[in-house]
């Protein structure tokens, strides 16, 4: 019994075994539904490992996990400040048609200038889509997950008007942008990748994600300006009343937030799209942000460790094919460990009802004693 | 705390057991779809049914296929089948013709094919398999202008480009051949994706007496079908058997366009050593193009006349311009 109660305790106290946890059913669900449509749980697996741990596969993951690592950071920066920012998607797309519109127009310029230039393009893009919603925040009051859903779909349909116009559209049949020029490019030189063996698109993206960790966790831990927001987030009144314009604070947050998913745009196209194409569906990488800054505890290094591993899942995920799994298995897995992550309040109440249970089984057992030996006399 | 551990343990074993390894004697061709997917109900779908059926009929090729969810992902996906070696790697659409170009280049041993596109045709391990749209436009076309009471007719086309060209070149020289003094409304979308500006140029063309209305223009041209089944006019639908696959009963044939066929005829080449880079350009003949007569509401004598035109084309006999040059009234271009 005691056993048992130390299990939930140890699942509800610690956050990292529950996310471990989640992870483990979510790969357990998955086996469920590969074993129901009657395919070998070990080949599908055993191909989702055997892809991502090779030196190539894992550079391959690097290069994926980019995206989403920078865009979790975003999510996690803005559960932290207590917004939700939903609207990372279309700071993304933002960021990375801004990004591709200067790497494109400005394609002359050298390359210790241009990328710089690029990234900060991206990330005042981003920025401005999301102080547009906190203005309309802390201006009228209007929601801001409702108006940056709908943000989202402007994002979405700017790219797709910005990516036709004839200076930035593609010079020859396909419908995407120009690629970026090569001085825009983050990829490592064609050499290296061939004499190391790694994937062709690997590229300095990942210690530009790096340094984007550490310096989300610097600004959360260690700055009066994530003091502010951290208090904000916690709780308002509170952070009011202590003196913190907490306006100015949700601005603030929903910039660096909308400014990190610019530069998650940025570093994608930059690093490994080199051009954008007409969308005909959401690309979902600000979406997967969420996910990530869900499974990392939107701890800035939780993220880190999140995004490589959503990265393994998609990179991995992509080849099941190859073993006649259909690869929305990686979405019932993603879809499985959120809802266990999302769902801890189960375990909470799950602890609560099992000590509930034992007391009443405990006084169901005095009781019966107590009629036996009523009987007895 | 011994439930997790067992609990881990049980997912180690499962991870532990490797993929075994399958006898490698057979041809393996691999393809990677465009973002539309490999339920696209258009190339990707038919490339897709055209290998899957080659594979049941001939057990020495194992076909396979990888979807990209993004632009970013043909690079990778290309890779993947390079990297399992793959003997050859069909790309689906002009979308990943620079993906193509690149990996082609980079690998020069890897065998590639890519369907709707002619920019790669220099490379020598990159077969380009194009297909006769004019001739398939050409029937529909004859159809419209026997069927148009109004003697106006419509064409919406998704883009302006050599290839897509063709569809209108085809249509219109289709339209006059029936019906002399008829009119082409034509309308250059500029997008694949843009399903009410479809449905607007549709209904523009409606109010100015089309009475038949024919798309090469993917999913705008699906908002097209719709405002003619709105108004009740005939429309013609394009790659597939849009009749059937969007279930509209005011769709009176389709300019059909097996990419499978071609898939399956290169793959046949592989397989007896003739593969050869280059152009490879599918016809009437090959029975990759073609048009549909789902819903029998084209009436007999029109259907003998298109019947008898497919056969001169099929014979050679008759000829259907394929440059722009040729057919003054398209305007597009």
């Amino acid at each position: 019994m005691t056993k048992n109660k130390s299990f939930l305790d140890i699942i509800s106290e610690n956050r990292f075994i529950h996310i471990l946890l989640s992870i483990l059913l979510g790969f357990l669900v998955g086996a469920v539904f590969l074993v129901i449509m009657n395919l070998s749980v070990s080949a599908a697996y055993g191909r989702l490992i055997n892809s991502v741990t090779s030196l190539k596969g894992f550079s391959y993951v690097i290069v994926y996990s980019v995206p989403y690592i920078v865009a979790g950071l975003s999510v996690a920066f803005s559960f932290k400040t207590g917004v939700f920012n939903i609207g990372a998607e279309g700071q993304f797309v933002v960021g990375s048609m801004a990004a591709v519109c200067t790497g494109i127009l400005a394609g002359n310029l050298p390359k210790p200038v241009l990328i710089p230039l690029c990234f900060l393009a991206a990330m005042a893009a981003g920025a401005l889509w999301g102080i547009i919603v906190g203005v309309l925040k802390t201006k009228w009051g209007i929601n801001e997950v409702l108006s940056m859903i709908m943000f989202n779909w402007i994002a979405f349909y700017l790219s797709n008007f910005i990516a036709g116009i004839p200076a930035i559209k593609n010079d020859g049949s396909a419908e995407a942008t120009k690629n970026i020029s090569d001085n825009a490019s983050l990829l490592f030189s064609k050499d290296f990748i061939k004499s190391a063996g790694l994937a062709p698109t690997a590229n300095w993206g990942f210690i530009i994600a790096i340094i984007a960790t550490l310096l989300v966790w610097f600004i959360i831990e260690k700055t009066t300006l994530g003091f502010e927001l951290k208090a904000v987030g916690s709780n308002k009144f509170a952070a009011e009343y202590a003196g913190i314009n907490v306006n100015r604070s949700i601005l603030t947050a929903l910039a660096i937030s909308g400014a990190l998913a610019g530069l998650a745009g940025a570093l994608q196209v930059m690093g490994m799209g080199k051009r954008i194409s007409i969308f005909t569906s959401q690309e979902g990488f600000g979406f997967a942000g969420i996910v990530v800054a869900l499974i990392g505890c939107s701890n800035p290094f939780g993220v880190l460790v999140a995004g490589l591993f959503y990265g393994a899942l998609m990179y991995g995920g992509s080849k099941l094919n190859l073993e006649g799994v259909p690869t929305q298995l990686i979405n019932v897995i993603v879809g499985t460990v959120v809802f266990f992550i999302a769902i801890s309040v189960i375990f909470e109440n799950l602890k609560r009802f099992k000590s509930r249970s034992n007391r009443n089984a405990e006084a169901a057992a005095i009781k019966k004693a107590e009629e036996k030996e009523g009987n007895k006399k | 705390m011994k439930k997790i551990i067992a609990m881990a343990l049980v997912l180690c074993m499962i991870f532990a057991l490797t993929v075994t390894a399958h006898a490698d004697d057979k041809i393996k061709i691999g393809m990677v779809t465009d973002v539309g997917g490999v339920n696209d109900q258009s190339f990707n779908q038919f490339a897709w049914a055209g290998l899957q059926a080659l594979a049941e009929e001939d057990p020495s090729f194992e076909v396979n296929y990888l979807e990209s969810k993004t632009d970013a992902d043909y690079q990778t996906n290309i890779n993947t089948f390079i990297d399992e070696e793959y003997d050859l790697i069909i790309t689906v659409g002009y979308m990943l013709a620079d993906a193509t170009r690149e990996a082609a280049i980079d690998n020069p041993d890897v065998k590639f094919a890519i369907i709707d596109d002619a920019t790669n045709a220099d490379l020598e391990n990159v077969a380009c398999l194009t297909f006769a749209q004019e001739q398939c436009s050409y029937l529909v076309g004859l159809i419209a202008g026997y069927m148009t009471q109004s003697k106006t007719v419509g064409y919406i086309q998704g883009m302006v480009s050599d290839t897509m060209n063709l569809f209108g070149v085809g249509y219109i020289t289709g339209v006059l051949e029936a019906c002399p003094d008829a009119t082409v409304l034509q309308y250059n979308a500029n997008s694949f994706t843009d399903i009410a500006g479809g449905n607007t140029a549709a209904k523009d063309m409606i109010t100015k007496g089309a009475d038949v209305i024919y798309h090469a223009a993917g999913g705008t041209g699906t908002g097209a079908m719709n405002a003619c089944a709105e108004a009740q006019i005939w429309g013609i639908g394009v790659d597939a058997d849009q009749a059937a696959v969007l279930n509209n009963d005011w769709i009176v044939s389709s300019a059909l366009k097996d990419t499978g066929a071609g898939c399956v005829a290169i793959a046949k080449d592989l397989k007896a050593g003739e593969f050869k880079g280059g152009e490879h350009h599918y016809t009437l003949a090959d029975g990759a193009v073609g048009f549909a007569t789902t819903g029998d509401h084209i009436p007999a004598d029109v259907l003998e006349k298109v019947e008898a035109a497919k056969k001169a084309i099929i014979d050679g006999t008759l000829t259907v311009p394929t440059s722009t040059a040729d057919c003054p009234t398209f305007t597009l271009g």
